[in-house]
């Protein structure tokens, strides 16, 4: 493993030989690597590099075809998922506060009522979003930054020791960005552990401190400056090749990489 | 106005009971069909209307017009439809809408056949077409029945059924058994499809699903606001009906249905939100 001081830091999440295959291709080959507690890690790639497969590995929705992941005592309401906002219909007849509150559904159930203090517990999220004021905004009247703050206050609601995040800045205007960031950050310094799947190269080797290149097998994974240098992006560039010759050209990913 | 909206059903037993069994009907489907419509589902709502039809054939040749033997069979039928178009979706090439659409086509004609062996044309048009002039006390017990049930499940299972529709993904990673609740939910379509079946007939029963539900997005907003409203507009259609039904000697099915139609068209073009008039948010 490259990069990393690996002292002092407790894994929470342990890749042993994972390997992932859908119906006739591979999706992840041969992943071992070690998610440490409260660490805030990047996951970059082509598309089809098996980006949002792993995350899903985590969550358990997909099955293994080979390896084994180590949870250490984690429960499944321990990880928080936060879905790319293409996945749901934002046209749903929904109020923001339902949303939020619903975010609560893991840890109480579907059938408890929201008492006065469930109540508080949502406002703060809310209020911690910056969307204090619209908790009675039915969702299609959201912009695709404010649709994301619901998303977080949702996440935040689940209090979750590891939260996953599949391109949560993809269609965020820059405040948004720079607010959740924040949110992140906090998340971290509260011993969260927080992996994100980003498309978006400058802005990782800005904001976080580990990354890890995958494009169907683990390119380099440690801290973000070792981790994105020339050499692995040509290495993933290559790998991603073999798959996706002809999508090179539209594919969002591989516009940074075609620089390099 | 008085003679032609209320004098009918004061004079006429069968009318007044009409209207109870469409008032109840509105009140079981029209939820059931919002969620339908949320889900994207309207299509395989229409597919899974056709497929009680073999079902309520063998009921009728069995025991004849008995809307109870009826209504059961096409309740196992519709099942059994079901089940297998999400297998065939689910094991081969095809997607769900398809598989759907060819069961449901083999369905009917099977269905229409079974009936022309033993029954007159009549038979086969009231299977079709409901009679809901005929709904006797049995029926309206069983259509007040299945609204109760239906009413109340949907009233405790609303959360995880809303997440699921809205959000399948989160509802997945949080372990929330959305297929568990997603059938309960199909079981309610049947159920409701049975319930409207008897008064409605096999073709139409989805009409007071569908129409009442699409029509209520145009004019609210939260959930439970497009509930009400497609319980309205559900009423006011099967009122409407059936008292053109009545004055001009239409089937009541049909009566019924298109009026919830027209009620839709005017609202596409008037309603307040998202409509034809405004520009679309």
């Amino acid at each position: 493993m490259v990069g990393f001081m690996t002292e002092n830091l407790k894994p929470v999440l342990s890749f042993k030989n994972v390997s992932v295959s859908y119906k006739n291709h591979c999706a992840l080959e041969n992943i071992s690597i070690d998610f440490f507690e409260g660490s805030l890690t990047a996951i970059l790639g082509p598309n089809g590099g098996g980006k949002s497969t792993l995350l899903k590995v985590i969550l358990g929705l997909v099955p293994l075809q080979n390896g084994e992941i180590q949870h250490f005592h984690l429960k499944p309401k321990d990880i928080a998922y936060l879905p790319q906002q293409t996945e749901i219909d934002r046209t749903f007849p929904l109020t923001v506060y339902d949303v939020v509150a619903l975010g609560l559904s893991q840890t109480r159930g579907f059938f408890q009522e929201i008492g006065q203090k469930t109540d508080t517990t949502i406002q703060k999220a809310l209020e911690k979003v910056g969307l204090k004021e619209m908790a009675n905004r039915s969702l299609h009247m959201l912009s695709g930054g404010q649709f994301q703050r619901v998303l977080f206050a949702r996440a935040m609601l689940q209090d979750a020791k590891i939260i996953l995040l599949d391109e949560p800045f993809a269609a965020v205007d820059r405040y948004t960005m720079e607010d959740l960031i924040k949110i992140v950050k906090s998340w971290t310094a509260e011993r969260r552990t927080v992996i994100i799947v980003s498309h978006d190269l400058e802005f990782v080797q800005s904001y976080f401190p580990q990354s890890l290149l995958l494009a169907r097998n683990v390119i380099a994974y440690g801290s973000t400056k070792e981790v994105l240098t020339l050499e692995n992006l040509q290495q993933a560039k290559r790998n991603s090749r073999e798959w996706e010759d002809a999508n090179l050209e539209d594919d969002k990913t591989m516009q940074f990489f075609k620089n390099v | 106005m008085y003679e032609f909206f209320i004098e009918p059903f004061g004079t006429y037993p069968f009318l007044r009971r009409a209207l109870v069994a469409c008032i109840a009907l509105s009140m079981g489907c029209a939820p059931v069909g919002v969620l339908l419509v949320l889900r994207r589902m309207s299509l395989m709502g229409d597919a899974l209307s056709h497929s009680v039809l073999p079902g309520v054939a063998l009921g009728y040749l069995f025991m004849g017009l008995s809307l109870p033997a009826m209504g059961i069979g096409g309740m196992f039928s519709g099942l059994i439809v079901a089940l297998l178009a999400s297998f065939i979706s689910r094991k081969t090439v095809l997607k769900e809408d398809a598989s759907f659409v060819g069961f449901y086509l083999i369905a009917l004609a099977l269905g229409a056949i079974l009936v022309s062996t033993k029954g007159k044309n009549i038979d086969l048009m009231h299977i079709l077409f409901g009679s809901i002039l005929a709904v006797d006390k049995a029926s309206l017990l069983l259509i007040a029945s299945i609204t109760t049930l239906s009413l109340f499940v949907m009233a405790l299972i609303f959360r995880p059924l809303v997440l699921e529709c809205f959000d399948p993904v989160f509802m997945m990673s949080i372990g929330g058994r959305g297929s568990l609740y997603h059938l309960i939910f199909m079981g309610l379509v049947v159920l409701n499809m049975v319930s409207a079946f008897q008064a409605l007939g096999t073709l139409m029963a989805l009409g007071m699903m569908m129409l009442p539900a699409i029509t209520a997005r145009f004019w609210a907003r939260e959930i439970w606001s497009l509930y009400l409203v497609a319980i309205l507009f559900a009423i006011l259609s099967g009122f409407l009906g059936l008292v053109f039904s009545y004055h001009y000697g239409w089937p009541s099915g049909p009566a019924i249905i298109l009026t919830a139609g027209i009620l839709y068209l005017g609202t596409v073009i008037l309603g307040p939100y998202g409509s034809l008039r405004c520009r679309r948010t």
